[in-house]
């Protein structure tokens, strides 16, 4: 399944379903379903950055999740290559106890470093949290392990034994990155891991997320809505739309010159780095707001708001197709369209 | 075109008394408006910028208090009343609030009241104002939604905010904001909770309502790219102090201070920082009850000078027709010691010490 060439693939993500059920009243009916992740399929390579890009409720950090099975997926496939082995495995069909053997494997970023660390416990204890909880080394050994990667984030190891709000901000995210990281994993979800940072600490901290993946091999998916910071650091964009992948490409390329409307739009709206750039650039409106993922619009979810929309686009859903460069895209006039990027 | 100011601020300190001792949250902080002009207030959290804000509204919370300074507000015939000086709740501050000086909120959610609908809210707003009765004020507030491009203003009346998405909350709130026609219109992080394809959107409603009633603006962001697009002046603020105060160009192409310049250096830039490395600011914001002596930058500054930067407070000084800088660089007598400093010098080391306090 997998090819051998010089990358190794290390998760392929196959027509990925993740639907809740809107549940209302006494008699707790099911009265709808959010179709959160509606049919995702990419693939990601050892060692690179996606990223997942979208408006917020388009279903970026739901896919994340549940790539990394924090939640059961209604449909689909993920299919894992363990480090230092041939065998793959799909994630969605496990079971928990099943799941048990990859979870040190995956591991997770949280957006905000202040309600995601437990005020009670001091730091050594939050780092070394999965060790324990997955089995991999108890008391001195765990200790060892927690002063290793608290170094490796740049924390001083003597610290381990005070608490979090002795921490600054910046701090705080770095010891959120090396509970992540104290498992050795494989793939890292960074869920808008700097958004909640002040600039000076959000470059330290990507500049930290940088250093770790080369050093660590780490494999990242990194969630976020701040276009410039993922141009920054993404090897490959998935954008996405109501649940769907609409596109995904090198950054480079989808900077330069998007193939679908929806990705034109959401690059153009980034604010302008220079006062002198003002009023040049090519800005697309978009009107209406993100369509709603209990009823999405027919056809093309996209076309309520698309410019380019055609009559088939509100009758047949685009299919996730490859063009002749190597590059997917979901819209029906991606090969006649001239789309303007923003580099 | 000559300028003239419609909001002065001088030496503004507003102080806040903790348990633990004394917050200057703001301390000593001198920035001007300009009519028609947008001055964007950008610095880190904890900088002050937004008590800034709240002490402009003469709404500073508990325990905190204006205890020092002026903040000047002109009306367009040349005379003035400092805001610092009145009571927050006498009624002449009352008249000034949402009349003159009006403003918009970060969070749309948590500024409009969810028990009532966003017609009842707006027209409450202009009754309290401007005496009109209920049918002109609703005329009014139908004409206000419609500008900011609300669809169906009539039927959007009767909405309450749970049944309008962010970026339409958040032009509610610009509507009501703009609803009394005020001078100056002072914008906190209006567009940080949004998305960026609804940010730009505001911006430019905001640009276009701004341009229609010549209304001043203070824009109170962290956003570099924000402040690009829509500021004419810029004020850079670090821990209770206005660091430098230029126009928009002059900081983007030849900031001073090293602050602005780090600040600058450390946001991602499309197409130009892919595969580098940011320039980060070394170390942390000190805690403001252990700000540093000397000038408040010295313990991450790269340039700093030993015995000097620590030990004495650099004053805000003009350093060019339009330029303000508070750096000792730039300050008679202290020139001398930053011959030898190495320009553009940012290469800061990335490791994180102790914290300074307790």
């Amino acid at each position: 399944m997998f090819d051998d060439s010089k990358t190794k693939t290390v998760l392929q993500v196959e027509d990925l379903k993740m639907h809740f059920p809107l549940i209302k009243g006494l008699m707790r009916r099911r009265v709808g379903t959010v179709k959160a992740v509606d049919g995702v399929s990419m693939t990601v390579q050892q060692g690179e950055t996606v990223a997942l890009v979208g408006e917020s409720g388009c279903g970026k950090s739901t896919l994340g999740r549940t790539i990394l099975r924090a939640y059961e997926p209604t449909a689909g496939h993920i299919h894992y290559n363990p480090r230092g082995s041939d065998n793959v495995v799909d994630l969605a069909g496990l079971n928990n106890n099943e799941m048990q053997k990859y979870r040190p494997d995956l591991r997770m970023i949280f957006q905000d470093p202040f309600t995601s660390l437990n005020p009670r416990l001091p730091v050594v204890d939050i780092i070394s949290e999965p060790l324990r909880a997955n089995k991999i080394a108890e008391g001195v050994e765990a200790k060892d392990r927690v002063a290793d990667i608290m170094r490796k984030v740049g924390l001083r190891p003597e610290y381990m034994e005070r608490y979090p709000h002795a921490f600054s901000g910046g701090e705080r995210q770095r010891i959120v990155i090396a509970r992540a990281l104290v498992t050795n994993p494989h793939i890292v979800v960074a869920d808008e891991a700097v958004s909640a940072l002040d600039v000076s600490v959000r470059a330290q901290t990507l500049n930290l997320l940088q250093d770790l993946q080369d050093e660590l091999d780490l494999t990242y998916l990194f969630v976020s809505h701040d276009l410039s910071v993922v141009e920054h650091i993404a090897d490959r964009i998935a954008v996405m739309y109501v649940g769907r992948l609409v596109e995904f490409a090198r950054a480079e390329d989808l900077f330069r010159r998007p193939l679908h409307p929806y990705t034109e739009a959401l690059f153009s709206a980034i604010p302008i780095p220079h006062p002198k750039l003002r009023g040049k650039q090519h800005r697309v409106q978009l009107p209406g707001d993100v369509a709603d993922p209990a009823n999405p619009p027919s056809g093309c979810p996209f076309h309520p708001r698309c410019a380019y929309a055609r009559d088939i686009c509100k009758k047949e859903v685009p299919e996730l197709a490859e063009t002749g460069s190597g590059r997917t895209v979901s819209c029906h006039r991606a090969d006649e369209l001239a789309l303007k990027g923003v580099l | 075109m000559t300028k003239t100011p419609v909001l002065e601020i001088r030496d503004l300190q507003t102080h806040f008394g903790a348990r633990e001792g004394l917050i200057k949250a703001v301390d000593g902080v001198s920035m001007t408006v300009n009519r028609g002009e947008t001055l964007a207030v950008v610095g880190e959290s904890g900088c002050g910028k937004s008590i800034t804000a709240w002490s402009v509204m003469n709404l500073v919370p508990k325990p905190g208090k204006i205890v020092g300074g002026s903040i000047n507000l002109y009306d367009r015939n040349g005379g003035s009343v400092d805001i610092a000086a009145l009571d927050p709740k006498s009624a002449e501050m009352r008249a000034i609030r949402g009349a003159r000086v009006a403003m918009i909120f970060q969070e749309p959610m948590t500024s409009l009241s969810p028990v009532h609908t966003i017609g009842n809210q707006i027209v409450e707003m202009i009754r309290l104002h401007q005496p009109v009765t209920k049918k002109e004020a609703e005329a009014q507030a139908v004409r206000m939604l419609d500008r900011v491009g609300i669809p169906k203003p009539t039927e959007r009346m009767a909405a309450y905010p749970f049944q309008m998405s962010g970026g339409m909350r958040q032009r509610v709130v610009i509507a009501m904001a703009l609803s009394c026609n005020a001078d100056l219109l002072i914008a906190d992080e209006p567009t940080t909770a949004l998305d960026v394809t609804t940010q730009a959107n505001i911006l430019e409603l905001m640009k276009e309502l701004q341009a229609e009633h010549h209304t001043s603006m203070i824009l109170i962001t962290h956003d570099l790219g924000v402040v690009a697009e829509v500021a004419d002046e810029v004020a850079v603020m670090y821990l209770g102090r206005a660091v430098e105060q230029t126009d928009v160009f002059t900081l983007f192409d030849h900031a001073q201070h090293p602050y602005s310049r780090a600040l600058l250096g450390s946001i991602p830039e499309l197409g130009k920082t892919r595969g580098q490395r940011l320039t980060a600011i070394r170390g942390m914001i000190p805690h403001p009850l252990n700000r540093p002596l000397g000038c408040t930058f010295n313990t991450r500054c790269p340039m700093a000078i030993k015995g000097a930067c620590d030990a004495v407070e650099p004053d805000l000084i003009q350093t060019g027709p339009h330029h303000h800088t508070r750096c000792l660089a730039y300050q008679n007598g202290y020139t001398h010691h930053f011959d030898k400093k190495p320009e553009g010098a940012m290469r800061p080391s990335e490791t994180i010490g102790g914290r300074a306090h307790v």
